[in-house]
């Protein structure tokens, strides 16, 4: 089993650590004749797919390269616009590669201050007294297990839905955090962590617990 | 369930959470609430809800349809794989899943959707529906609410 990801938001909602331990690959390349079966449209400065589902292609994948060469967002690596290179008949036959688009740092920022507030709606509409936020968000292709120290960081894994020993991983990456970064005298607090010693012991930690907990009972 | 209709139910969950969720001799039916595509409440019960949220019902629906929307974008960006079902649950039961699909298909589609003078909007009036639910929502093995 997996971990896809771990995320380290401060009490402000700021991302002060981000870490991919593995970005599954759903790509696809395919040739195509004008004209173009698939619906395209502009999104967040890229082009992605809004309809017609096909060989694997899905809603929401972006263009990834054209004949071989990575487009630079919403353009062709010459700088074309990509919507506009493919209204010419004289461009094709095509050959575009579709996946789902990686999150750009911005996005990444972004979407760690709305798991934040988030995380503070939760506990605010909980129907029970005393109650905690978000502390696991479950989906069909991942879940994810959120910790929150008493001093307010959060500290968020991304895991595959059947991954057992996430508590103590997170635990395990607080301790990290204290001994590592907290320790650290040139660290200053709230800030991004850049630390040499705290990237290795994560991901020596993200190793033993993708290698012990396997579809172990709960999680 | 296809997409013009949204469940959600509030289930278990207390002070102690992350451990809670699992035991199951803690759970209990708190809270439903239906709400239709664009997000306006169609319905809302509560059964053992402790704790208010201190805004008005009206607020609080609103504050819940955001939340949940915000959820599914967030999810749906922040997946490392393309989804079929997207968002599930947070902090739940698996078996929440089920009671939902059946407060869909067996009561809302029988008994709202079925009926010609039940307006699709913008909140469920039948007398049936709401007697109906009530009754699914207290049969199941996990209402029992806590002695607390």
């Amino acid at each position: 089993m997996v971990i896809f990801s771990v995320y380290v938001v401060n009490k402000a909602g700021g991302l002060i650590y981000q870490y991919d331990n593995y970005v599954p690959r759903s790509e696809v390349e395919k040739t195509f004749s004008y004209p173009l079966d698939l619906v395209l449209k502009h999104h967040d400065e890229k082009v992605i797919v809004s309809f017609g589902q096909r060989d694997g292609i899905k809603v929401g994948h972006a263009i990834l390269s054209i004949n071989g060469v990575d487009v630079m967002g919403k353009n062709t690596a010459d700088g074309k616009d990509i919507l506009e290179y493919l209204k010419d008949p004289a461009n094709y036959p095509v050959s575009i590669r579709f996946g789902r688009a990686r999150l750009s740092s911005n996005e990444k920022l972004m979407l760690a201050s709305m798991f934040h507030s988030l995380f503070a709606i939760g506990s605010q509409l909980s129907p029970e007294v005393g109650s905690s936020g978000i502390e696991m968000l479950e989906t069909d292709v991942f879940k994810l297990h959120c910790f929150q120290t008493l001093t307010g960081i959060k500290f968020i894994v991304l895991a595959d839905p059947r991954q057992s020993g996430i508590d103590a991983l997170l635990k395990k990456i607080y301790e990290i955090y204290s001994d590592f970064a907290l320790k650290n005298p040139f660290y200053s607090l709230e800030m991004p962590i850049r630390c040499e010693l705290f990237d290795q012991n994560l991901k020596s930690a993200l190793e033993v617990a993708e290698k012990a907990g396997n579809f172990g009972a709960g999680s | 369930m296809k997409s013009n209709l949204k469940l959600f139910c509030s289930h278990a969950g207390s002070s102690a959470a992350g451990s809670c969720w699992r035991q199951e001799a803690k759970m209990t039916v708190h809270n439903i609430y239906i709400f239709d595509r664009n997000g306006s409440c169609l319905f809302y019960n509560e059964w053992n809800r402790k704790k208010q949220a201190g805004i008005s019902k009206e607020e609080e629906f609103k504050l819940m349809y955001g939340m949940l929307f915000s959820i599914r974008s967030f999810v749906s960006k922040m997946s490392p794989l393309d989804m079929k079902d997207g968002f599930l649950s947070f902090q739940t039961m698996n078996r929440a899943r089920e009671t939902l699909q059946h407060i869909y298909s067996n009561l809302y589609v029988e008994l709202v959707v079925k009926n010609p003078a039940c307006s699709p909007a913008p909140s469920l009036d039948s007398e049936l529906f709401c007697s109906r639910l009530d009754a699914f929502i207290r049969s199941l093995p996990f209402f029992s609410p806590r002695a607390a």
